[in-house]
């Protein structure tokens, strides 16, 4: 299918980048693709020019700054599932990003580009709510608690640039998500994170209203952290994703699932 | 139109595109290279595999022009003269294709593999690590056995 007519750009700056932005009428940001060019050739996103944002030096790079790990908005999920880094800082993060869809997509798609799109089955913006990271932007720093803002929704205003990620490490997490068979986007997934006495649980795949955070089964694990202590615990139905996938009361079970999974697994990332 | 210079199989190939262009495009309709496959055209088969600067990608998601300056290897790059290389040699002896439309894909997906773990394989990491790739017609295993055989050449050449 062919997209629609587009112009490319490949800006090598911050300004650059900006100032293309007010050249065109309906503008979007790239990085890896993998998501809106698929988008663009259903005819579902029309853009009159693409600026790809992989060239600008501000948004590439993996480091440890004292207690935080950053990860800038272009590095692909291959570098961070490979990352010393971040296999040393959060593992449980590294094999969330291995566990994306497959090595292919994972050479190109970005960090970046799935947390800017917030596609209500994502993995990373679990991780992202999860660990409390700091959204950092070419204008501001966001905290992934104000970031999200329903399905496919954030806080980023026109033209906004997200630079990098800055995550806080935890003392232990763990992933894990049970996958359509089709498609392979979670149905459900859970990234149960614990630093100190805080436990933050984000659930991806299952709410109505895209990732959130599970505060009873934060609250239950932060008195216990076990996955018994989840026992009876399950999200509202009636908030949960109905679709061909299953009912709302299957998801609140699946929720259940693989939260007890990620409590159980920590540094890692269970697919089922 | 955008002037695209992109190495293909060692040979610098420039082309006046459009932007909107894809790179599996660029190469069966401007460079004539009709091996690598278009099967879903949504990032789901791995058809159109082919290494974009060392790395296995699905060319039907990669635009033209961002891959311009880049170096491409396609299914026509692996052979050296008459003789196939140790992956596709393995396909054949193993049975690994049928209708051999998911097969560039798998090849140029399966070397990546191979080259990515060192050759050290098992069968469930293969099938775990081709899940990008489908094919309709062989059940996997033969293709599972295929690159099982040349991830086990690609040991014995590190060795020697
Ligand atoms: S044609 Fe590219 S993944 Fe199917
Ligand atoms: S051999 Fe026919 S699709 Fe794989």
């Amino acid at each position: 299918m062919y997209m629609y007519d587009f112009t490319y750009r490949r800006p090598k700056t911050l300004d650059e980048a900006a100032a293309l932005w007010g050249e065109f009428d309906s503008p979007s940001f790239v990085s890896g693709g993998h998501t809106l060019i698929p988008t663009m050739k259903n005819r579902l996103a029309a853009p009159d020019v693409l600026i790809d944002l992989r060239a600008i030096p501000e948004l590439k790079g993996i480091r440890r700054e004292g207690d935080r790990l950053l990860i800038g908005a272009a590095t692909t999920h291959y570098e961070t599932s490979t990352s010393d880094l971040v296999k040393d800082a959060i593992p449980a993060l590294a094999a969330l990003a291995g566990s994306i869809a497959d090595p292919q997509v994972r050479y190109v798609g970005t960090m970046g580009g799935s947390v800017a799109n917030n596609d209500p089955s994502a993995d990373y913006p679990a991780a992202v709510l999860s660990l409390g990271a700091d959204v950092v932007t070419s204008q501001r720093t966001i905290p992934a608690e104000q970031f999200f803002d329903g399905l496919f929704g954030t806080v980023l205003e026109e033209g906004e640039i997200i630079l990098h990620f800055s995550f806080p490490i935890p003392d232990s997490a763990g992933y894990a998500k049970l996958c359509s068979q089709a498609s392979r986007y979670p149905v459900a997934g859970s990234f149960v994170s614990r630093t100190g006495d805080t436990v933050r649980v984000a659930v991806t795949g299952a709410g109505n209203d895209g990732v959130f955070r599970w505060s009873a089964a934060e609250d239950a694990l932060a008195r216990e952290f076990a996955a018994s202590a989840l026992d009876g615990l399950l999200p509202e139905a009636d908030d949960m994703i109905a679709d061909l996938n299953g009912s709302g009361a299957y998801r609140a079970h699946l929720v259940g699932v693989v939260t007890r999974y990620a409590v159980e697994n920590p540094g890692t990332a269970i697919v089922r | 139109m955008t002037e695209v210079t992109i190495t293909v199989n060692g040979a610098p190939q420039t082309h006046d595109v459009e932007d909107r262009t894809l790179l599996v495009h660029f190469l069966r309709d401007h460079a004539g290279l009709t091996g690598t496959h278009v099967g879903c055209d949504t990032t789901q088969c791995g058809a159109c595999t082919v290494h974009l600067d060392g790395r296995a990608v699905k060319s039907c998601t990669v635009l033209a022009v961002a891959a311009d300056g880049g170096a491409v290897t396609t299914i026509e790059g692996l052979a050296e003269g008459d003789t196939l290389s140790d992956l596709q040699q393995a396909f054949k002896d193993n049975h690994g294709l049928q209708c051999g439309f998911c097969t560039p894909g798998m090849v140029m997906a399966g070397t990546d593999l191979i080259r990515r773990y060192g050759g050290a394989l098992d069968e469930e990491t293969v099938r775990e690590q081709l899940e990008g790739n489908i094919c309709r017609c062989t059940g996997y295993t033969n293709i599972v056995k295929a690159v099982l055989d040349a991830a086990g050449k690609y040991r014995a050449k590190q060795q020697a």
